[in-house]
């Protein structure tokens, strides 16, 4: 039996703020409470996330990340790209599929 | 209309998410026959068209503003939720809503469809850009959508004549209910609910076999350019060029024509009509004041040309997501940019582009802003200042004088993010606002809809100069004429009328930084528009006012006069000053409020006094 390369060993969950351009990963959830963004805002971008298509599941791409900082960060989910902060960003719990650098 | 007419008029309401081509099909079913408006009390934009089927029977027809979900975000999408759940005052609830879903991105449309299906509103589904899903090699089937979904499933190509018709003709054939909804029981759905509906959609699109192709591989390649965060900028700067290069070429002709039209209808009526103040109204007054407006029409068009190609392109939310970064850093959002971008032809399409700012606040600080951009009325100012006081010598590779109207373009760009800077962080301080951005597919823009866009800018600034504009410029004329002088009066007839009466107590105000009578009084009509103080210097010192060549004799003339100090404190002056009603005026429509338009009067002329007397009290101590 061989063993799976790294990039095809599901990790732990991370929030879609920690990949790179490039990375692609599988939706895990989105969560609200961490977020530094007021409460106003923190009661409706969950579920803005989540009408936009960030559901458990979806496989994203972050296909493009303004310097420096990452932020914004452009991601690729099915056939929407969507533009999201570093702040929105920290909402999506995602697994990654791929890491380039490993 | 007939009470019965308006009875058997049915109301159709449009709603999809944004960039699902809505606007394109609302322009598709009521071409020019729209009404633009305000809903009541709000600044939210009210679309409305009609339409005859070809049953005979006539159709009203609102396109709502954009949303992805009836829980709102925006003031946009509020109002959307209320006019679908009959909740507007003032507002029937529409007989059908006619939900406007993007054949090439299902996934992320087809919740709505069920959001809106499940609070029961009398619904079709209009399944648009067909064509291109097919074209693309999407796998599409309507009627097994149709049956999934539970409501009619019409296949609509917005941009293709014809492409609409079905729609109408479907809603004919099968007679929907056009019994007004009400649905007091409505309550926004919880996370779990919204989640429920998402995999609901996702189940309806595998059992009708809905699959979408890879994405092309040349508008993958586009967006790694365009969306670079280098390359992408380099990008944007060569576009903003071209378009800054087509705003002013291409209008010098139709701006030219405009003002020789103006003028010959000015010396005609002077020629055949009495002397006296009924022709002294018309010319000097009407034609000359509406005339100053409306020759940057073309302008205005031109820029409106390429931002509305932009959007429908799909480039602009590219473009918002590349300065989000910048844009932050003062407090604005990225989506700030094409207002700003607009108000370098003319604050007044500038600020009537802050709609697509969803945060009042972020909206409210780029309304204030606008006004420092330089905007092309500024031009003539600048051009005879420069003219007349900056020798056309060399500095290095560049000309002395476009330096200094560069860099006067940069002092306003500066300013402005010093006051965004200072208002985000005091009066219009905000909780944090999300960016979530979708950048949709590239597309080609669509000639027709690019020509019923720009009609409908047209329409709006042409009935904005023949009102308040126009009332507005009537206002100075009259401050300049009356009193008239005394017989055998040394002095130019303005110099004894109110203006000139303002203008000579304003001197003492504006003594300290270097304005003489005659600029004093040049700048009470001024306020109209900014260029009309070149002609208002002319008429202080008693040039013939309908000479075309008044900047050429001018020059001279202040040249032998004014110092330089005063020249360059001048200058300063035009940085800030809101030396324009009309932006004055849109800013109280956009805002509804006397508050904004009142703020921005105050805070700009006290940048402007506060410039130019930095600028003069250095000029003089520099020996200028």
């Amino acid at each position: 039996m061989t063993t799976l390369p790294p990039e095809h060993v599901l990790a732990l969950p991370v929030a879609l703020s920690t990949l790179r351009k490039g990375d692609t990963a599988i939706v895990i959830g989105v969560r609200d409470d961490h977020l530094d963004v007021g409460d106003e805002v923190r009661s409706t971008l969950a579920q803005r996330l989540l009408e936009l298509g960030f559901i458990p599941g979806e496989s994203l791409e972050v296909i493009g990340a303004i310097w420096p900082g990452d932020d914004p960060i452009a991601v690729r989910l099915g056939r929407s790209m969507f533009a999201l902060r570093q702040r929105e960003a920290a909402a999506v719990m995602v697994a990654r599929a791929k890491d380039p650098r490993s | 209309m007939s009470a019965e007419a308006a009875a058997s008029e049915l109301r159709l309401a449009l709603v999809g998410v944004p960039n699902s081509g809505k606007t394109a099909l609302f322009n598709r079913l009521t071409g020019s026959h729209q009404k633009v408006a305000n809903y009541a009390g709000v600044t939210v934009e009210r679309k409305e068209g009609r339409f005859i089927g070809s049953s005979g029977r006539s159709y009203r027809l609102l396109d709502l503003p954009g949303t992805y979900s009836l829980t709102p975000t925006s003031l946009d999408e509020a109002i959307t939720r209320d006019a679908v759940l009959g909740r507007l005052a003032g507002e029937r609830p529409p007989e059908v809503v006619i939900c406007v879903v993007d054949a090439t991105n299902l996934r992320l449309n087809l919740r709505l469809v069920l959001e809106l299906k499940r609070i029961g509103v009398p619904m079709v589904v209009a399944l648009n850009m067909s064509d291109v899903a097919r074209a693309r090699g999407f796998r599409l089937d309507a009627a097994a959508l149709e049956r999934e979904v539970g409501v009619p499933v019409v296949e609509t190509v917005a941009v293709a004549a014809g492409g609409a018709r079905a729609l109408v003709e479907n809603l004919e054939r099968r007679g929907l209910p056009d019994v007004p909804q009400e649905h007091p029981g409505y309550r926004d759905p919880t996370p779990e609910e919204v989640l429920e509906t998402q995999r609901d959609a996702r189940r309806i699109l595998g059992t009708i076999g809905y699959r979408e192709p890879a994405r092309q591989r040349v508008l993958q390649r586009l967006d790694a350019i365009v969306m670079h965060p280098v390359l992408g900028l380099a990008v944007l700067a060569a576009l903003l060029f071209a378009v800054f290069q087509a705003v002013f070429s291409w209008a010098a002709l139709p701006m030219s024509m405009i003002d020789t039209s103006v003028s010959w209808l000015g010396n005609f009526l002077h020629a055949t009509l009495p002397p006296g103040p009924l022709r002294s109204l018309l010319v000097d007054g009407i034609i000359a004041g509406a005339g100053s407006v409306l020759v940057f029409l073309p302008q205005i068009l031109i820029l409106f040309l390429f931002i509305l190609a932009l959007e429908e392109s799909g480039y602009l939310p590219r473009a918002a997501y590349l300065l989000d970064r910048v844009m932050g850093s003062v407090g604005l959002s990225g989506r700030a940019f094409i207002p700003l971008l607009s108000s370098f032809a003319c604050a007044i399409p500038g600020i009537m582009a802050t709609r697509t700012i969803p945060n009042l606040r972020d909206r409210m600080a780029t309304i204030m802003i606008a006004p420092l951009m330089t905007c092309s009325a500024r031009l003539p100012v600048y051009a005879l200042l420069i003219g007349a006081f900056i020798p056309a010598s060399k500095v290095g590779p560049f000309n002395m004088q476009g330096l200094v109207l560069f860099s006067l373009y940069v002092a306003g760009v500066l300013a402005a993010l010093l006051v965004a800077v200072v208002m985000k962080s005091t009066a219009l301080k905000t909780s944090y606002h999300p960016l979530l951005l979708e950048l949709p597919e590239y597309h080609w823009p669509n000639p027709r809809n690019l020509a019923i866009g720009l009609w409908e800018r047209a329409r709006v600034f042409i009935r904005r100069v023949g009102t308040i504009i126009l009332a507005m410029m009537v206002l100075l004329w009259f401050l300049g004429s009356y009193p008239a002088a005394p017989a055998g009066a040394p002095m130019p007839d303005i110099y004894y009328s109110f203006a000139g009466m303002i203008g000579r107590a304003l001197e003492v105000v504006l003594a300290p930084i270097g304005f003489n009578w005659q600029i004093s009084i040049a700048l009470v009509p001024g306020l109209a528009a900014r260029e009309v103080a070149v002609g208002a210097l002319g008429t202080v010192y008693s040039l013939a006012a309908s000479d075309d060549s008044i900047a050429a004799t001018l020059t001279p003339m202040i040249a032998g006069t004014w110092s330089l100090a005063t020249a360059l404190s001048l200058l300063a002056w035009y940085v800030f000053a809101p030396q324009c009603l009309s932006t004055l005026i849109v800013v109280r429509r956009e805002t509804a409020s006397w508050r904004y338009p009142l703020a921005m009067a105050g805070y700009l002329f006290g940048l402007a006094y506060l410039g130019a007397f930095v600028t003069y009290r250095i000029a003089l101590a520099l020996g200028a």
